[in-house]
């Protein structure tokens, strides 16, 4: 067994889940933030922006990630004369856009599931669209909101794998220079789809916790 | 006069639900609004708090254009408005439902805010559940919640869009006898409403609306007992036969 070479790896690994973990840091905020605004301009039903929203989102839903991580990196590349993208940056673009695109299709059904007497009673109240946004309707989409979100999430942990494609130095690629050197491919996939799932298995709690208690409150009834 | 709607017009899809109505309520009057389901009163009620805009005709509630465009908003500051579903906040406490239009409308402090919102709910007794949320209270102390949130805001004018018709029978007392009290108060009321029983005991008018006018604009006495049209007497007839 190969597992001295292993732990004498450890160090390798340890990058690999960090650049991992950073990259879903990152991502897990622009994407919440990119995927609001979108369901926001589209639930607001602002002429020609909510078309393009949704054009955004038939496009990013409907292609590969793999084929945009490649997109955004190499086509920086060929446009810029400065040399382009970084790696990170180019990555995480590629990922905040694909994930946005859901996320923002989770907020949407949030904002939806709030029924409409409750805006009206708010606006024949005198308050404002703003105040309406924060005060009513954002709060009662938590509990709608928050399950699937966290789904999305680990959906997310897993899809920053792709980013070793352009060179990004995650786990999976660290995986593949330890195996060069140490062989061993099913021992250390196994490592690394357990530090995955350190990762991702927090926010599985998450969805579950959200889940039920969404449940045991019950339907809200207005 | 609070409120004067004339020559209202107002479709959905090509359907004409409104076709020039006319109506004037009194300050300190209360009117109750009666007709068939679709005849058009609630759109009425609704296009009066700007809810839903107008084709044609003009609008004025208490002394706001509501007809105009860039002022139609700033009638919510002059109108309350209780709805059939309640519409009651579902995350936020009674008080909350009180307070908050008062805090984010009137800008008042939370303390100013929460003596002004108890004060609202013990009018309509139910100061003892202030912390209570929405689904722990009963249909007919959510709506009287919903009528303290609105006259907390002290309108000029409330508005009823059938504030019973959601309730189970045995709960429908307790909101007309608040309903009621506000009357005797002198609060300027436009009542929606199927309760044929308190359009007689409370209103100081009462009109009814068909096919989109309004047919007939009396005092309930001469409406229940002496109606002049024969499209009021084909209502009541059906209406009150049951």
């Amino acid at each position: 067994m190969n597992l001295d070479a292993l732990w004498e790896s450890r160090r390798l690994f340890e990058l690999g889940f960090l650049f991992t973990l950073r990259l879903t840091v990152i991502t897990v905020v622009t994407s919440t933030v990119l995927g609001l605004l979108v369901a926001l301009v589209r639930i607001s039903r602002v002429p020609v922006l909510s078309q393009l929203m949704r054009v955004y989102l038939e496009v990013f839903r409907g292609s590969p990630l793999l084929i945009q991580i490649l997109f955004v990196y190499f086509g920086a590349a060929f446009l810029s004369t400065s040399g382009g993208l970084s790696v990170l940056t180019a990555v995480t673009i590629a990922l905040t856009l694909y994930q946005g695109a859901y996320i923002s299709e989770v907020f949407r059904a949030g904002f939806e599931s709030v029924p409409p007497g409750q805006r009206e009673a708010a606006r024949a109240l005198g308050m404002s669209r703003f105040a309406i946004m924060v005060d009513v309707i954002t709060p009662q989409t938590f509990t709608v909101v928050l399950a699937p979100l966290f789904g999305q999430y680990i959906s997310l942990v897993k899809s920053t794998a792709l980013a070793s494609v352009i060179g990004y130095a995650d786990l999976v690629r660290q995986a593949q220079g330890i195996i060069d050197r140490i062989g061993s491919p099913f021992l250390v996939y196994s490592v690394v789809a357990l530090l995955y799932f350190v990762i991702s298995f927090p926010m599985s709690l998450g969805a579950r916790y959200f889940e039920t208690r969404t449940s045991r409150r019950g339907p809200v009834t207005a | 006069m609070i409120i004067d709607v004339k020559q209202v017009r107002k479709s959905f899809a090509g359907t004409e639900v409104l076709r020039g109505v006319d109506l004037a309520v009194d300050k300190g009057e209360a009117v109750v609004v009666i007709g068939a389901s679709g005849s058009g009163k609630s759109t009425l009620l609704r296009t009066i708090n700007n809810l839903e805009s107008i084709d044609g005709g003009k609008i004025w509630v208490d002394g706001v254009p509501v007809h105009e465009p860039h002022s139609a908003h700033l009638v919510h500051r002059h109108v309350g408005m209780v709805f059939q579903q309640f519409n009651l906040f579902p995350h936020l406490t009674a008080l909350k439902n009180v307070t908050l239009a008062l805090r984010r409308v009137k800008k008042l402090r939370t303390p100013e805010a929460e003596e002004l919102g108890m004060a609202a709910l013990q009018r309509v007794g139910l100061g003892e559940k202030a912390k209570s949320y929405p689904s722990q209270l009963s249909g007919g102390q959510q709506q009287r919640i919903a009528i303290g949130r609105a006259i907390a805001m002290e309108p000029a004018v409330m508005l009823f869009d059938e504030a019973t018709s959601a309730l189970d029978p045995e709960l429908v007392g307790e909101v007309t006898r608040v309903m009621r009290q506000l009357a005797e108060e002198g609060m300027t009321m436009l009542v929606v409403t199927h309760e044929m029983g308190f359009a007689r005991e409370t209103a100081d008018r009462v009109v009814f609306v068909d096919g989109g006018v309004v047919v007939e604009d009396a005092p309930p006495e001469q409406i229940f007992t002496h109606p002049q049209h024969a499209r009021t007497q084909r209502f009541l007839q059906r209406t009150l036969a049951g």
